[in-house]
């Protein structure tokens, strides 16, 4: 098996002195790989994918992304985020840039590319999330929908080999999850890895290479897809699915 | 049965009236027993003072510069004070015969600011175009080249002086402020705590005793023979005083960007300075916009008190114009209320132009 992309090694992480709220993980994941993580609220599963990229430091163990260590050293934290792209529970646009600025900010201010250019390559991811012709409203102007979708192009804008996903469609409208789904099915199938927290059980049966089950800051089951949903091995996630499928 | 005709109903006009004059003031004056009331007293309150002002203040007023026509009884305001004494108020005791001079700077400083405030003049050169205008200002009131006559700055005065304080101290302040108030949040200990003291020290003292100790207090420090011009003391002081306050303007301003915008330009791989510069203070600054406008309006009346060093801008100059000069000296009000209209037409002209940007910077807000 080739050197995984991401590779935790015994990772724990506290907030304050008492609330351990990473145990112990361990947990690789292969270029090109397909997760979501689930698991009740306070699991620490947003904890887990924030510190991929740094936006949560770990106390204990340690945490390889594309080969590199993340540590305090500054340098290899910007290279890490330079390659690993995130979409947030609440979109986190700018609201007071156009939806085409949002965009282009980071490959013009990070990446030095000329406006034009960095505009051409954000008018194609805004295509690829069929949204291109808001490319000059404001995210206030747009549906929470159309904002996430703006928030994904914005991180494929990077051109990144990771995308993170924190519970992406929890602040939409019933009507506008499947509008993001799509589009992250679309790029499932590009062969990009992908960390995905959410609870929308019939994407990971879609598109997940492995669904990971977290609890109390621990990783309690992890299997693919079909066997994590018709066979749950542990108490604790067969109780899990029970309370989210039953309905 | 024979087919229906249609039946057009001629247009009647409304049973009540909801437009024009009698309606308006029914609706706004007389809406209801309370409003009635109101409209009542205050304008038996009005009727009672406004002919009266407006007798003394025109139709009783002299507008010769002549304080003997001004002592004839039943005579209301003297405005001959302001025609008598203008250009000692407007320029306070700059050489009489050379006041041409700050003529031409005041004009040319004012156009640089009405130029500022315009978006079509917002491009990389307004810079040279400050410090151009800014050193044209200096060469024409400090003189001693090109064949003027050199002019101390402590015969600086009146409008020229005022308007010089304040933009300057503005333009300095903001950018300190916005430093500060970074600085406050810093993660950095040692910047947080030198930020803090100097914000809880400057507030905690009165503006006067901050001019003070800059005009007399910090050239006993200075070594023999060493010494900064008094404008450019009482300049830094002010602006350090104004720097203070609005740090904390726009810190409130900063504490309000929700933490995702900082964790979205993290993961953007945007700098600490990128961050701040393209997203925290552009939404932070938008935020406060009318209590910066407070600030600056503050800003410009305060520069008043740099009486209290001998620098006689626009107040000074008045109470200079007066003082010496015991014929004129009864008719102050009359100063006073010509000052103040000129006060007001900045602060006002500022105020408006607040409003203006305010809705410029919530362009993304307007759905």
């Amino acid at each position: 098996m080739a050197e995984p992309i991401i590779k935790f090694d015994k990772l724990n992480k506290w907030y304050g002195n008492n609330f351990h709220v990473l145990r112990d993980i361990d947990l690789n994941v292969a270029q090109g790989e397909r997760i979501v993580i689930c698991g009740p609220s306070g699991s620490g599963k947003s904890t887990l994918i924030r510190c991929i990229n740094r936006l949560e430091e770990h106390q204990q163990g340690h945490l390889y992304v594309d080969g590199v260590e993340l540590t305090d050293d500054v340098k290899a934290i910007d290279g890490i985020r330079k390659k690993v792209g995130m979409v947030f529970q609440q979109f986190n646009l700018f609201p007071h840039l156009t939806v085409l600025e949002n965009l282009t900010l980071s490959p013009m201010w990070v990446g030095k590319m000329p406006k034009k250019e960095a505009e051409e390559k954000a008018m194609i991811q805004l295509k690829r999330v069929r949204i291109a012709e808001q490319a000059g409203k404001y995210p206030l102007q747009l549906s929470g929908g159309q904002q996430q979708r703006v928030a994904i192009a914005r991180a494929l804008c990077l051109t990144p080999k990771i995308m993170l996903f924190d519970e992406p469609t929890s602040a939409l409208d019933p009507e506008m999850i499947k509008e993001v789904l799509d589009v992250m099915v679309e790029m499932a199938s590009q062969g990009i890895t992908m960390l995905c927290v959410t609870h929308e059980m019939g994407f990971a049966k879609a598109v997940a290479d492995r669904v990971i089950f977290m609890d109390q800051g621990q990783i309690v089951e992890q299997n693919n897809p079909h066997d994590f949903f018709n066979n749950p091995q542990n108490e604790r996630s067969k109780d899990f699915l029970s309370k989210i499928l039953g309905h | 049965m024979s087919a229906q005709t249609f039946q057009p109903i001629d247009p009647r006009p409304a049973p009540v009236k909801t437009e024009g004059i009698v309606a308006w003031i029914r609706i706004n004056l007389f809406g209801d027993w309370v409003t009635g009331l109101m409209t009542v007293v205050i304008g038996s309150i009005l009727l009672a003072t406004v002919p009266q002002l407006l007798s003394w203040a025109l139709f009783r007023a002299s507008w010769i510069p002549d304080f003997d026509a001004c002592r004839v009884e039943g005579v209301g305001a003297c405005w001959g004070v302001v025609a008598e004494k203008y250009r000692i108020i407007l320029f306070g005791r700059y050489p009489f015969e050379e006041q041409w001079r700050p003529l031409v700077a005041t004009s040319l400083m004012l156009g640089l600011l009405i130029a500022s405030c315009m978006r079509a003049f917002w491009k990389s050169w307004l810079a040279i175009l400050w410090i151009a205008v800014l050193t044209a200002f200096f060469l024409l009131m400090y003189g001693n080249t090109m064949g003027l006559t050199k002019v101390e700055t402590d015969r600086w005065g009146g409008l020229p002086l005022t308007i010089l304080l304040a933009s300057l101290s503005m333009v300095m302040a903001f950018p300190i402020a916005m430093v500060v108030a970074l600085g406050r949040r810093s993660a950095l200990p040692a910047i947080r705590t030198f930020c803090t003291i100097y914000v809880e020290l400057i507030r905690g003292v009165p503006l006067i005793s901050v001019l003070f100790m800059a005009s007399f207090m910090f050239p006993l420090f200075m070594p023999q023979g060493f010494s900064i011009d008094v404008l450019i003391r009482v300049l830094v002081g002010i602006t350090l005083f104004a720097a203070a306050y609005m740090a904390e303007v726009i810190r409130g301003g900063l504490q309000a960007i929700p933490k995702g915008q900082l964790e979205a330009a993290a993961t953007l791989g945007l700098s600490y300075w990128q961050t701040q510069v393209k997203i925290v203070l552009p939404q932070a600054l938008a935020m406060v916009v009318p209590s910066i406008m407070n600030n600056f309006i503050g800003l410009f009346k305060d520069t008043s008190l740099v009486t209290i060093v001998s620098l006689y801008e626009l107040t000074g100059a008045l109470s200079l114009a007066l003082n010496s000069d015991a014929n004129w000296r009864p008719f102050k009000i009359e100063g006073y209320l010509f000052i103040a209209m000129i006060y007001f037409a900045f602060c006002f002209s500022m105020s408006r132009y607040s409003i203006w940007v305010e809705k410029q910077v919530n362009k993304g807000k307007q759905r």
